[in-house]
C-alpha cells in the first residue's frame, strides 16, 4: 500500500502501522457509540409506564413480598449499578427468557438470525446490481429524459411504504400470477426436511441435494429481497448517481476524452474506478438500512427472521426480547459503520 | 466564515436578513417543477385533512354489516372496509392523524435539535464535544428499530408514536444548528453586541437562533417523509394509532387480513401514504437544490 519502495519487513510494519491508525479513530468513536447505545437500551428498559415488580407479584401482594421480588429483579440497587448489571449481563449474551418462546433470547437469536441475512444479503445483491449501473447511467445522461424517469423510479423506491410493497407485491406476483412463493420461507410441506448446517435455507438445501426445496425457497425469497432491494437500489443508485456526477464535471476526464477515449472507456475505467471505495461505504450502509427494513417486511412475509421476531416481541411488550434484538441490529449497524468507515480510509489513501 | 453575514455587521436588523434569505430560497424554489408539484399536493392534502368533516361523504367510524367489503363504486369511491366502513372518508380523516403526527413530530423536534445545535455551536469546548458526541451515537444507531422499542416500552398509541419518532429525529437537526452557529458565531455583528453587553442568551435568542431558522425550517422538511413512513410502519405494526382510529398505517394493517380478495382496503391507504412521503420528497429535493444550487 506503501508508495515509496521499501524494504520488507518495514512495509509490513507500515501496513499496520497505517491500519491501525486508520482503525483508531472510528474504533473509538464506535465504541462510544456503543456505550451510548446500551445506556438507550437500558433506559428503553426502565420507562415502562407500568411497575415491572407489580407486574409480577400481582397487587393483592404485601409490602414483604414486593420487596422480595424487587430485590430479587435487583431494583432496589442504585440505577447506575443496575446499569452495570445489565451491561454485565448483556456482554455475556446474558438476555434473560423471552416471554413468548420460553427460551433463551440468546438461543433464539441465533435460531433465527440466519433467516434475516439471507434476505438481507440477497436484497443488497438486488439492490447493488440495478442500483450502480442506473446511477452511472442517470449521471452519465444527466438532465436527459433518462435521468428524470430513473429520478423518479429512484425517488418511489424511498416514498413507498415498504411493507405496503410488500402487500401489494404478495397480491400481484403470488395471489393473481402465481409467479411467486407465498409467505414464509419455504413451502409448508417442504419444512424441517432439510438438517440445519447454516441456517440459511437455500444453501442448506442445496448441501442436503435437495434441488426442488432449494428452487421453492428461491421463489419464496425472490419477492421479499426484490421489495427490499428495491429501497436500496433507490439509496444506492441516487449516491453513485452524485458520486459519479462530481468525476464527470472534473478535468481528468475531459482530458481523457481529448486524448481520444472512448465514451464509455471513460466512464468505467477512469470515473467509476474513483468512486468504488465511496461506493463500497455506501453499500455498507445501505445494508444496515437494509436490516431495518426488514424488521417491516418479515412482519409482512411471515419470514422466520429477526425481524419478525422483533416485532412480534414488541407487540406483546417483551422487553428482554425487544432489548435484546435491538442491541443486535443496533451492534451490526455500528459494526457496518465502523466498516465503512475504515475502508474508506484504508482504500483511500487521501484520507490518511 | 465572515461571507454575507459580516455586511451585517452595521446593524441591519436580522429579521430583515432572514426574510431576504427565505425569499431567495422561494425565487429559486418557484422555478423547479417537481418541487412545486409536491408543494401543490401538499398544500391539497391539508386541505383535505381540514375540511375532511365536511367533504367526507360518509361517518368513517359508522359500521355497516349490510354493505361490507364492496368494491370501489360511485357510491363508495374507494369501496368499503370490513366493517363496512368508507375507506375514502377513513383516508380524508386519516390525512389528519398523518399530518397531526408530522406537525407534532416537527413541533418537538425542531426546537430540541435547534437548542442542542446552537448551544453547541455557540459555547463550544467541552459542551460541543459532550452534546456533538449524543448526537452522533443517536446518528449512528437505527432510528426505525429504536423508535419501535420506545413505543414497545411506552405503550401503543399516536402520543407515544410522536415522542418515539421525535426521539430520533432530532439529531440531524442539531448537527446542522451547530453549523450553523459556527459561521455565525464569529461574525462582527456577533461580535459587536457582544461588546455592547449582551448577554449570551440574548445573542442566542435574539441573533443567532433567528439565522438558523431558514436552514432547520429547510431541514425538518426534508424529514419529513421519512417521519411519514415512520408513523405508518407503526401503525402497521399495530403499535401506533389505535383502532377504530382511522391512521393509514393502521388501516393497511387492518386491510391485509382481506386484501386477496378485497384489494382496495389495503391499497388505497397505501397509495395515500406513498403519495404524501413523495410529494415531501419532491419537496425536499426542490429545497436542497434551492439551498445548494451547484448540485443537480
Amino acid at each position: 500500500m506503501s508508495a515509496i519502495p521499501s524494504p520488507h519487513r518495514d512495509q509490513r510494519g507500515q501496513n499496520f502501522r497505517d491500519l491501525a491508525s486508520a482503525a483508531g479513530g472510528p474504533v473509538i468513536s464506535i465504541a462510544v457509540a456503543f456505550i451510548g447505545l446500551l445506556v438507550i437500551i437500558f433506559f428503553m428498559g426502565r420507562i415502562l409506564p407500568i411497575d415491572p415488580v407489580l407486574l409480577i407479584v400481582g397487587d393483592q401482594a404485601d409490602a414483604s413480598t414486593y420487596q422480595q421480588v424487587a430485590r430479587e429483579m435487583g431494583y432496589d440497587k442504585p440505577l447506575i449499578q443496575q446499569f452495570f448489571i445489565y451491561v454485565g449481563d448483556a456482554l455475556q449474551g446474558d438476555f434473560g427468557r423471552a416471554r413468548l418462546t420460553g427460551n433463551l433470547v440468546w438461543s433464539d437469536i441465533l435460531q433465527v438470525f440466519p433467516a434475516t441475512v439471507e434476505l438481507a444479503t440477497t436484497a443488497i445483491v438486488i439492490g447493488a446490481l440495478l442500483g450502480i449501473p442506473l446511477g452511472v447511467a442517470a449521471a452519465v445522461n444527466r438532465g436527459k429524459a433518462l435521468d428524470h424517469i430513473l429520478r423518479i423510479v429512484m425517488l418511489m423506491g424511498h416514498s413507498a411504504p415498504i411493507f405496503w410493497l410488500g402487500l401489494m407485491g404478495l397480491i400481484v406476483f403470488y395471489a393473481a400470477l402465481h409467479w411467486v412463493g407465498g409467505s414464509g420461507q419455504i413451502s409448508l410441506y417442504n419444512m424441517d426436511i432439510v438438517p440445519r448446517v447454516t441456517g440459511f435455507i437455500t444453501v442448506d438445501s442445496l448441501l442436503a441435494g435437495e434441488t426442488e426445496i432449494f428452487w421453492d425457497a428461491i421463489s419464496h425469497l425472490i419477492l421479499p429481497a426484490s421489495i427490499l432491494g428495491y429501497s436500496s437500489t433507490a439509496f444506492i443508485g441516487r449516491m453513485t448517481r452524485s458520486f459519479m456526477l462530481d468525476q464527470l464535471t472534473q478535468e481528468y476526464v475531459t482530458a481523457a476524452r481529448v486524448k481520444g477515449l472512448s465514451r464509455r472507456q471513460v466512464i468505467w475505467n477512469h470515473a467509476f474506478r474513483n468512486i468504488r471505495v465511496q461506493l463500497l461505504t455506501v453499500l455498507a450502509l445501505a445494508y444496515g438500512g437494509l436490516l431495518e427494513g426488514t424488521v417491516l417486511i418479515e412482519s409482512v412475509f411471515a419470514w422466520p427472521g429477526l425481524g419478525q421476531y422483533f416485532t412480534n416481541a414488541l407487540l406483546i411488550g417483551d422487553m428482554n426480547a425487544v432489548m435484546a434484538a435491538t442491541l443486535v441490529i443496533g451492534s451490526i449497524f455500528l459494526g457496518l459503520n465502523l466498516m465503512s468507515d475504515i475502508l474508506y480510509k484504508i482504500l483511500d489513501p487521501r484520507t490518511r | 466564515m465572515l461571507h454575507g453575514i459580516a455586511e451585517n455587521a452595521g446593524g441591519v436588523p436580522s429579521e430583515t436578513l432572514r426574510s431576504s434569505r427565505l425569499l431567495s430560497f422561494w425565487r429559486i424554489f418557484r422555478t423547479d417543477v417537481s418541487g412545486m408539484l409536491g408543494l401543490g399536493v401538499v398544500c391539497v392534502l391539508v386541505m383535505l385533512a381540514l375540511l375532511a368533516p365536511l367533504i367526507a361523504p360518509y361517518d368513517p367510524f359508522l359500521q355497516s354489516l349490510t354493505s361490507t367489503l364492496l368494491p370501489p363504486s360511485a357510491a363508495h369511491l374507494a369501496g368499503t372496509d370490513e366493517l363496512g366502513r368508507d375507506v375514502f372518508s377513513r383516508l380524508l380523516y386519516g390525512a389528519r392523524t398523518t399530518l397531526l403526527i408530522v406537525v407534532s413530530v416537527s413541533v418537538l423536534v425542531a426546537p430540541i435539535g435547534l437548542i442542542i445545535g446552537v448551544c453547541a455551536g455557540y459555547f463550544g469546548g467541552w459542551v460541543d464535544k459532550v452534546l456533538m458526541r449524543i448526537v452522533d451515537i443517536f446518528l449512528a444507531l437505527p432510528s426505525l428499530v429504536l423508535a419501535l422499542g420506545f413505543v414497545a416500552a411506552l405503550g401503543a398509541g399516536t402520543e407515544n408514536a410522536v415522542l418515539a419518532i421525535a426521539l430520533t429525529a432530532w439529531p440531524p437537526i442539531a448537527r446542522l444548528a451547530r453549523a450553523e452557529t459556527l459561521t455565525i458565531r464569529n461574525s462582527d455583528f456577533i461580535a459587536a453586541a457582544r461588546m455592547y453587553g449582551a448577554s449570551s442568551l440574548r445573542i442566542i435568542l435574539a441573533h443567532v437562533v433567528p439565522l438558523c431558522m431558514p436552514s432547520i425550517i429547510v431541514r425538518v422538511t426534508l424529514s419529513m417523509a421519512a417521519v411519514i413512513l415512520t408513523a405508518a410502519g407503526l401503525g402497521f405494526l399495530g403499535l401506533g394509532a389505535q383502532p377504530p382510529s382511522a391512521e393509514w398505517g393502521t388501516m393497511i394493517s387492518t386491510g391485509r387480513k382481506v386484501m386477496i380478495d378485497h384489494w382496495w382496503v389495503a391499497a388505497f391507504p397505501g397509495v395515500a401514504i406513498l403519495l404524501t412521503s413523495l410529494s415531501f420528497n419532491l419537496i425536499g429535493d426542490a429545497l436542497r437544490d434551492a439551498l445548494d444550487p451547484r448540485k443537480g
